[in-house]
C-alpha cells in the first residue's frame, strides 16, 4: 500500500508547514512546496501536513485514487 | 568562522516608539556569520538577520521550540510564555495544530469576509457619526479583530476590558515580576476554564465547542492544553492585528504617493497588505528562540547543539539578496514571500484570517475615510513585544 501526493503549487502560499511536519514527503523549491517522492508509505505526518495546510493545497490519494487526506 | 567567545551585543535593537528598523541590522546582515546577542533575561543567543538563514532556522526540524522550555531561554521579560503551540515540536505540535487548522484555512476564512467587512464599515460609520477627532485604535483597530476572534472562538465581547489587561500582560516586557506575570496568566487561564465549562453545559456553533468535543469525545488533548490553546488564540488573535492596522496607516501616511495610488485603485489592497506585512518590523526584537538539536552550520557560523538562535523577521524581510529595492515600500511588489507570518511548522495559524481583517480594514478606511490624517501625536505602546500605537488620534 502506498499513497500519492498531489500539491497544487498555484494555491500553495509557501508557508513551509508541510516541509516542517513531514520533511521526507514535502520539500520547498522556489518557495513553494513539492512532493519529495512520487509515492510514499502511508504515514501520520503526511496526513497532519495535509490537514494543516492553510491553503488546502495538499491532497493524499490511495492506490484506488480515493482521497485519504486532508481528513474531513 | 565566528567563534563563540566574541562579546555579545545588547539586544533588542529597535526603539519601541516608531516603526523604524534599527540600522544595526543592515550592518550585521552584511557581515559574515552570525553575531551573539544578550537579551535582558536568559542565556546569550545567535542572531539571524538574512532571509535565507531565517527560512532555514524556522523551517528545519533540527531547530526546536520545545527545547526552549528546558533552557533559560533568551527573552525580553522576566516572566515567560510557555505552553501552547509555540512551545511544541512535531509530532506533538501537529496533534494540537491539526485540531484548529481547519477553522483557519483560506477557504473557511473567506466565508467570514462579508461579516468582517460589515463590522469594519459599522465601526467607521459610528466614528464618522460621532465626528472627528477619533482614536483609530480604540474605535477601530482593536474592536475589529476582537469582535472577529470573540465570535469565532465563542468569547463574550463584553469581557474585552478584562481580557485586554491579561492579554497586554502576556505580551508585556515591562516591570512585571515573574510572580505578577504568572498571576496574570493564571487569571486568564481561570477565566478561559470558566468559559469552557459554560460551553460544555451549553454547546454553541463555535471553535471552543469544537475543541471541547475533540477533548471529551476523542481525547485528543488534555484540559490544560485545551485552555492554553483557547488562551493562545484569543491573545494572538487580536493584539497583532490591532497593532498592524494603525501601523499600516502610519506607513501609508508616510508614503503619500503610494497611499494615493491605493485610493485610486482599491484592487491593489491585497498586494499592499502583503507589502506592508513585509515592510513593517512589528517586533521590538526577535522572540521565540529556536534551539539547535545538533551542530548546524548557518552562514558560516557553527551553531552547536543546545544553542539558541533568534530570527529577526523584520530584518530578513528587508534583505536585498531576496527583495529588490528592499528598503522601499512598493505596494505593487510581486513574488513577495515575506516572513511576516513566520515560516515552517509555526507559520501563523491566523494568517488567512489576519489577511482578510487587514484587507477589509484598509478597504473600509480608503472608501469611507479617504482623507484620513493624524490629528495629534501618536502615543506608542512601550514595554510590549509588539510595536504599534496605543492611541492614534485621527481626523478626516
Ligand atoms: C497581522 C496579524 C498577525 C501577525 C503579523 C502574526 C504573526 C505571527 C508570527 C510571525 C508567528 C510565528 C511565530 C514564531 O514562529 O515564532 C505567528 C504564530 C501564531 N499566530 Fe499569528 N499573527 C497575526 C495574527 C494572528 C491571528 C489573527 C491569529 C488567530 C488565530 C494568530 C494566531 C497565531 C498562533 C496560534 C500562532 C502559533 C502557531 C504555532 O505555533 O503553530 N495570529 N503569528
Ligand atoms: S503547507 Fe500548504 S501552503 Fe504551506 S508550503 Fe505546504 S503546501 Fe504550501
Amino acid at each position: 500500500m502506498t499513497w500519492r501526493v498531489e500539491i497544487d503549487r498555484d494555491v500553495c502560499i509557501g508557508s513551509g508547514m508541510c516541509a516542517g511536519m513531514a520533511p521526507s514527503v514535502f520539500e520547498l523549491e522556489n518557495e513553494r512546496s513539492r512532493a519529495a517522492a512520487e509515492q510514499i508509505d502511508p504515514q501520520e505526518a503526511a496526513l497532519d501536513a495535509a490537514d494543516s495546510c492553510p491553503a488546502l493545497a495538499i491532497t493524499l490519494l490511495d492506490e484506488d485514487g480515493e482521497v485519504v487526506g486532508p481528513r474531513p | 568562522m565566528t567563534s563563540t567567545d566574541t562579546e555579545p551585543v545588547a539586544y533588542p535593537f529597535n526603539e519601541a516608539t516608531s516603526l523604524h528598523l534599527s540600522d544595526r541590522y543592515a550592518l550585521i546582515r552584511d557581515q559574515d556569520g552570525l553575531p551573539r546577542v544578550r537579551l535582558p533575561y536568559g542565556e546569550d543567543a545567535w542572531l539571524v538577520t538574512r532571509y535565507a538563514d531565517a527560512r532555514l532556522v524556522l523551517g528545519d526540524s533540527r531547530f526546536s521550540r520545545a527545547e526552549s522550555v528546558r533552557h533559560d531561554e533568551p527573552r525580553q521579560s522576566e516572566g515567560r510564555l510557555t505552553g501552547g503551540l509555540l512551545s511544541m515540536d512535531p509530532p506533538e505540535h501537529a496533534r494540537l495544530r491539526t485540531l484548529v487548522a481547519k477553522a483557519f484555512t483560506v477557504r473557511r476564512v473567506e466565508k467570514l469576509r462579508p461579516e468582517i467587512r460589515a463590522l469594519a464599515e459599522d465601526l467607521l460609520r459610528d466614528m464618522t457619526e460621532a465626528g472627528p477627532p477619533a482614536d483609530l485604535v480604540d474605535d477601530f483597530a482593536l474592536p475589529l479583530p476582537v469582535g472577529v476572534i470573540c465570535r469565532l472562538l465563542g468569547v463574550p465581547e463584553a469581557d474585552r476590558p478584562r481580557f485586554r489587561v491579561w492579554s497586554d500582560n502576556a505580551l508585556s516586557t515591562s516591570s512585571l515580576t515573574a510572580e505578577q506575570f504568572e498571576a496574570s496568566r493564571n487569571e486568564l487561564r481561570a477565566y478561559m476554564a470558566g468559559l469552557i465549562d459554560q460551553h460544555r453545559a451549553h454547546p454553541a456553533d463555535d471553535l471552543m465547542t469544537a475543541l471541547i468535543e475533540a477533548r471529551d469525545d476523542r481525547d485528543r488533548l488534555s484540559e490544560l492544553e485545551l485552555v492554553d490553546l483557547c488562551v493562545g488564540i484569543l491573545v494572538a488573535g487580536h493584539e497583532t492585528t490591532a497593532s498592524q492596522i494603525p501601523n499600516f496607516l502610519c506607513v501609508l501616511l508616510d508614503h503619500p504617493e503610494q497611499f494615493a495610488r491605493l485610493r485610486e485603485d482599491p484592487s491593489l489592497v491585497a498586494g499592499a497588505v502583503e507589502e506592508l506585512l513585509r515592510f513593517v518590523p512589528l517586533g521590538v526584537g526577535a522572540g521565540q528562540p529556536r534551539y539547535a538539536t545538533e551542530d548546524i552550520d548557518v552562514s558560516g557560523t557553527l551553531v552547536r547543539a543546545g544553542d539558541p538562535v533568534l530570527v529577526a523577521i523584520g530584518a530578513a524581510n528587508r534583505d536585498a539578496l531576496r527583495f529588490d529595492r528592499s528598503g522601499k515600500l512598493d505596494i505593487t511588489r510581486t513574488n513577495n514571500s515575506h516572513l511576516g507570518f513566520g515560516h515552517g511548522v509555526h507559520h501563523c495559524l491566523g494568517a488567512p484570517l489576519a489577511r482578510v481583517e487587514l484587507q477589509e480594514a484598509l478597504r473600509a478606511l480608503l472608501g469611507m475615510l479617504p482623507g484620513v490624517r493624524l490629528a495629534g501625536d501618536i502615543d506608542w505602546k512601550t514595554a510590549m513585544l509588539v510595536r504599534g500605537p496605543r492611541s492614534m488620534p485621527v481626523r478626516w
